[in-house]
């Protein structure tokens, strides 16, 4: 029996994978690139900053100091203080570390539960399949938030992790959507059959075979669905119903905010630029991804 | 298509009863009911009101007389007001249509027009500064907006009133904070849909029929290239739905919305169940109208059955 070598010779051009040739695409797209650094900035701003400003400039976010009380910004305070006096640069900062971890984990779950729903429609197909996603169209045309609102205002829970359930519960549609077309197109070929040939189970072969091949279009998705549901946890903040007292995040420093928009401009200002420009550069950042990765929807 | 009409009616009516339902079992499942807060009152009274509104009823007998009133459009009275739930809707309602169409009209007019002025020019300075601008739009939350157009057009330059209805021009605010980020949206899905319907074999007749591309644009790739954004249209009402809770709050707007998230904490069950049915039952509605819509510009949709 004969050892079978590669024979061919070495092809000139050597293979780009799927990865080098998205981050390629994506480099050339300068400003997604920019607002992709741009995020890393902000949340390092948000995670390393308290320390260091507490250690280099004795700033502490709960400190109250009431003869100061609502100053403008200066070179003691950057951002200005609160009608308490409380140091507003920390206090960002610390109200980003709640939003962003608000953000995270609920993508997460959103994350789980839209893959999970797309990739079992699409593998069942058929009745499953339809019945599946007809659900995911009417929950589209549905008002889903005042649903969590009414959890929130009838239960009155400060839990986080309830937040994080139910944000996560009512921003998986899209991701779902998107992942059964992936699915639906992956299921047919060869390494799937090859994987049912040797006997894999139904769940086996679609969560161990399918579904990691759809990982491109969920990371773009899930970089598009960050700067949605942080603008879902700041809308509830805003009516009170979210990130409740004694944490802070950058919702309910906007709400703070806006009450005292004639006479402390900087208050709303500030938490709303930071929170703003975090959301913006998630948006622009997840559709500079789409165009690199996803070859189907990329612009001409 | 009459039968698509019929089936989506269908299908809106069941989700209309398991919202009514799951509402109602909701509200009952949370701790506290709607008369804790009464000062203590003597225990014959306490039952007489728990009568009055059926509360002492076994729990399946006030979900029948509840689906019941629903199926006859009466929602019930409420327990803390002296109106009824209709009565409380045809208030509060008006209010809230003026400020959604007033939203919806700014951000379609402004969204399509930047959209298909975008996919006309596409790729160039005008096409990256509208799309950039549309993501601006949709990054930036109402509840910011709201208060920066406020100070900015209302006590700094004395244009229009800050907030509370003194006239159709208080709703420009407030409409204006409702409707960009909406309009942003629309920008880039008229954008899209235009770019992918003028690349269409239809327009490349059109073109080689000797046509001005301005009437190509306008007369025959418009229709096709709108439809994404009638698609959005569903989910966009919804939406704002949920943002003018927050913007009739910012603005004084005596709305549902405001309305609402004022009284949900007194957990008065025929209003909120009653509020939150009827919204629901108005999206479907419009839901229905925007399937309907669809055949009416698609002409290939309109054909299948």
């Amino acid at each position: 029996m004969t050892t079978i070598t590669a024979t061919a010779a070495p092809t000139p051009t050597t293979g780009r994978s799927l990865w080098a040739d998205a981050w390629r695409r994506l480099r050339k797209n300068r400003m997604a690139v920019v607002c992709g650094a741009l995020f890393v900035a902000i949340a390092s701003f948000c995670i390393a900053g308290p320390p260091l400003a507490a250690a280099i400039a004795g700033l502490d976010p709960t400190q109250i100091d009431a003869d100061v009380g609502a100053s403008a910004p200066s070179a003691a305070h950057w951002f200005g203080t609160d009608t308490l006096g409380r140091d507003m640069l920390t206090r960002v900062m610390m109200g980003g570390r709640i939003a962003l971890l608000v953000g995270l984990v609920t993508t997460l779950v959103a994350l789980v539960i839209g893959v999970s729903w797309g990739a079992i429609a699409a593998y069942s197909g058929g009745r499953t399949d339809e019945a599946m996603m007809r659900i995911v169209d009417i929950l589209y045309g549905f008002p889903t938030v005042v649903f969590v609102i009414v959890i929130m205002g009838t239960f009155q829970t400060k839990s986080l992790l309830v937040l994080f359930a139910l944000i996560g519960a009512i921003s998986w549609l899209t991701m779902a959507r998107i992942v059964r077309g992936q699915v639906l197109s992956l299921r047919h070929r060869d390494f799937v059959e090859a994987a049912r040939a040797i006997g894999a189970r139904p769940s086996r072969v679609l969560f161990r075979h399918i579904v990691p091949n759809t990982l491109g279009v969920v990371i773009i998705y899930a970089t598009l669905t960050l700067p949605q549901v942080m603008l879902v946890e700041a809308f509830l903040s805003f009516l009170g119903l979210g990130v409740q007292a004694p944490r802070a995040s950058w919702g309910t420093l906007v709400t703070e905010g806006s009450s005292q928009i004639i006479v402390y401009p900087w208050l709303l200002i500030f938490p709303g630029l930071v929170m703003g420009l975090t959301i913006f550069a998630l948006n622009f950042l997840g559709d500079g991804l789409r165009d690199a990765l996803d070859p189907q929807t990329r612009k001409e | 298509m009459l039968r698509l009409i019929l089936a989506r009616a269908f299908g809106g009516f069941v989700v209309l009863a398991a919202v009514a339902t799951i509402s109602f079992f909701l509200l009952r499942a949370a701790k506290g009911g709607p008369f804790d807060e009464e000062r203590n009152v003597p225990p014959e009274i306490q039952r007489n009101i728990e009568e009055r509104y059926h509360l002492r009823d076994p729990l399946w007998k006030q979900y029948t007389h509840h689906m019941a009133g629903m199926l006859t459009f009466d929602f019930g009275h409420s327990m803390k007001r002296q109106q009824t739930v209709n009565e409380i809707i045809a208030t509060h309602f008006p209010y809230s249509i003026t400020l959604g169409v007033m939203s919806i009209l700014i951000a379609v007019a402004l969204g399509v027009s930047a959209g298909v002025v975008a996919a006309w020019k596409r790729n160039t300075w005008t096409d990256y500064a509208m799309m950039t601008v549309a993501l601006l739009g949709i990054s930036i939350p109402s509840f910011v907006l709201g208060p920066l157009l406020i100070a900015g057009f209302a006590l700094h330059l004395h244009l229009l009133p800050p907030a509370r209805v003194e006239g159709l021009s208080s709703y420009i605010l407030p409409a204006l904070a409702l409707g960009l980020i909406y309009a942003g949206t629309i920008a880039r899905l008229s954008r899209g849909g235009m770019l992918e319907t003028l690349n269409q074999d239809f327009i490349r007749t059109a073109r080689a029929k000797g046509l001005s591309e301005r009437a190509v644009v306008l007369r025959h790739a418009l229709r096709i290239g709108l439809v994404p954004v009638l698609t959005y249209l569903g989910p966009a009402t919804a939406a704002l739905v949920s943002g003018s809770f927050v913007i009739e709050k910012i603005f004084q707007i005596p709305g549902l919305g405001f309305f609402f998230v004022t009284t949900i904490a007194e957990r008065d069950y025929p209003v909120l169940t009653g509020v939150l049915t009827f919204y629901i039952a108005f999206l479907v509605l419009l839901n229905l109208l925007v399937d309907i819509g669809y055949g009416l510009l698609d002409p290939r949709i309109r054909d299948k059955r």
